[in-house]
């Protein structure tokens, strides 16, 4: 394995080169303009960037409903930074995932002593706090009004040379572009994680944390880096949809939110980095799809989520994983 | 002070029921119910239309609210939980899986029921007094029937053949198996038991704080703090945990402005929780 790296590795990211171009220009085209397709394709790759933190902290056997909580926090960083502040959204950005980072390294250091169902809980807890904190200082926050009429990213320059142009009123696109190239380097990061040593590590702490602390491994540096790196995904992912709606409330992001990031973790399989974008990808179309059903929505909604747990307990991937072996076992035989 | 601690009490007996019942569940599933809040407020409903709708007597609707969200649990256990929990390789599958049926109940709880915030008339008349504080009788009267109910329970799980094989199932179900008991039959009914509790206090509670299809989200998390205060999986903590955030709750709504209040239970939860892991009376946690 560790002869053949550097092969292994060059063929995936030659693949996922040509996958990223051909999304960023397949998808505009395909959508013929139409900002309500540009709008949902756009939500999904930012919710799969959010959910891959949730991935992160399963690798690490942590079931984690503080996702939402933490981009809460991002989104209003952003919100702060930019309106308040006057800061750049381009500063604000990285500044939202750094503030969760070190929140969520500051709380998560004493919680991730907790281990299965009283981690989901306090970190359920978490969430919850999270937005009643936005509703208890309205002078920093305005309370329930939320914040409003956030103004849009500006253009990024340097040296007087303009990388990214400011974002236009109305324009879907822009939007489209930032949203595909955080899911692409969320999901790239991921993967050089999973399959550095320090993935090793964190699969490890998954399997058994006392076993892997009597290896020298300094468990709680780990979980906490896992954990930081989760806070970091979601401050990021926060802040983007505050700009993206110009606009964020203490329920801007809850916790049926932590329940969606999680599900979609699941729903796509949690043995592959790649399965939040999946799930995401899979629920989020087929909520699309049953917009028709009007108020039963949420109901068919959820009651196929629930369908999708019974039919496929460990992912959608997995069955798909199951189907190729068992076809390469034929073809061996 | 003697009003706040009154106001305790009329929580924290019915949040012990809501304890109970979850505990119950996790003892003897070893599934958190991420459904129990909405369990509860289907349970708030029952009686509201039992009470209101059809006009019959109160105690009745308390009956029916049992029952109904009861067999509700039995079915989750049997077509859901159940087939899910013999082939996953994670636990953490059965616990998104209350989550999904938390989902569903609310959604379609909001289709069936609507968004309007429903109540029922008072169960009883006038105003008790005691040491100055004052209480509606109708309180009076909620704590009796939730501590006739947790009385009622605890006889039952600690004295009746049915009660000490569900206390032997939490503790190992291969021997408890061994011993004759049928696991199948036993661990729905424990199941619906679980759930029964949640609608007995939503029931319960209808008649002081009405119930709305949103209230679900809110009952659990309070479900989760009283199990994490008094320890997953002992009954006694259960009914501690309740009454400890019963107080908890009304004196933060007696000193602190509305929102301020659970956010300084939840950081005195997490404070609690560094200091001991597994809550009051809990068990180390594998």
């Amino acid at each position: 394995m560790a002869g053949g790296s550097s092969h292994s590795i060059a063929k995936p990211i030659a693949l996922g080169v040509l996958i990223a171009l051909g999304y960023f220009i397949a998808v505009p085209l395909l959508s013929g303009g139409s900002g309500y397709v540009l709008n949902v394709v756009t939500t999904m790759a930012a919710v799969s960037f959010i959910s891959f933190g949730v991935w992160l902290t399963f690798a690490i056997g942590r079931i984690n409903l503080a996702q939402a909580g933490f981009a809460l926090i991002g989104a209003y960083v952003t919100a702060i930074s930019v309106a308040h502040l006057g800061l750049s959204f381009w500063v604000a950005l990285p500044l939202s995932g750094l503030v969760a980072a070190i929140i969520g390294g500051l709380i998560g250091w004493p919680v991730l002593r907790l281990k299965g169902v009283y981690f989901a809980m306090i970190t359920l807890c978490i969430t919850e706090a999270c937005r009643l904190t936005a509703l208890s200082f309205p002078g920093i926050t305005r309370g329930a009004q939320g914040m409003v009429d956030l103004p849009l990213p500006g253009d990024l320059s340097l040296f007087g040379l303009v990388i990214i142009p400011a974002f236009e009123k109305g324009a879907r696109l822009p939007f489209f572009y930032l949203a595909g190239t955080l899911m692409m380097l969320g999901l790239l990061f991921m993967w050089l994680l999973d399959t550095s040593r320090v993935g090793a590590v964190f699969r490890s702490l998954r399997q058994n944390e006392d076993l892997a602390s009597s290896l020298g491994i300094n468990v709680a540096k780990y979980r906490v880096v896992a954990f930081m790196v989760a806070c970091f995904y979601a401050g990021v992912g926060g802040g983007f949809f505050a700009a993206l709606q110009q606009n964020v409330y203490p329920t801007s992001f809850q916790v049926i939110d932590s329940v969606y990031f999680m599900v979609y973790c699941f729903v796509g399989g949690l043995e592959f980095v790649i399965g939040p974008l999946i799930g995401a990808l899979v629920m989020m179309t087929s909520f699309e799809l049953l917009h028709e059903f009007q108020r039963y929505q949420t109901v068919i909604y959820s009651g196929l989520m629930i369908l999708c747990i019974l039919l496929m307990p460990n992912g959608i991937l997995s069955v798909v994983r199951r189907r190729s072996s068992k076809a390469k076992g034929a073809n061996n035989a | 002070m003697t009003q706040v601690l009154l106001n305790a009490l009329v929580v924290g007996t019915t949040y012990a029921l809501i304890a109970l019942g979850i505990t119950i569940i996790f003892s003897i599933m070893k599934v958190v119910n991420f459904a129990h809040g909405q369990l509860y407020m289907i349970g708030g409903f029952v009686v509201y239309y039992f009470n209101v709708v059809f006009g019959l007597p109160f105690w009745f609707g308390l009956l029916m609210s049992f029952l109904i969200v009861g067999a509700l649990g039995v079915v989750m256990e049997l077509f859901l939980f159940r087939p899910v929990m013999l082939r996953v390789k994670r636990e953490e599958v059965t616990m998104l899986l209350a989550m999904g049926t938390a989902v569903f109940l609310e959604s379609l709880a909001l289709i069936v029921f609507g968004e309007k915030q429903r109540g029922v008339p008072p169960i009883a008349t006038g105003i008790f007094e005691l040491f100055g504080a004052r209480l509606p009788t109708g309180r009076v009267v909620v704590i009796f029937i939730a501590a006739a109910l947790i009385i009622a329970l605890m006889a039952f799980i600690g004295y009746t053949k049915t009660g000490r094989a569900l206390r032997a199932m939490a503790q190992d179900r291969e021997a408890t198996a061994l011993q004759g008991v049928n696991l199948k039959w036993l661990s729905a009914m424990g199941f619906g038991l679980g759930t029964g509790l949640a609608g007995l206090a939503g029931g319960l509670l209808v008649a002081i704080f009405a119930v709305h299809t949103g209230a679900g989200t809110a009952v659990s998390i309070k479900a989760f703090l009283m199990i994490m205060i008094g320890g997953a999986g002992v009954l006694s903590g259960a009914i501690l945990g309740g009454f400890v955030l019963g107080v908890l709750e009304s004196v933060g709504y007696a000193l602190l402005p509305g929102s301020m209040t659970f956010l300084v239970i939840f950081l005195i939860v997490i404070g609690f929780l560094i200091v001991r892991p597994n809550g009051i009376m809990g068990k180390p946690w594998g």
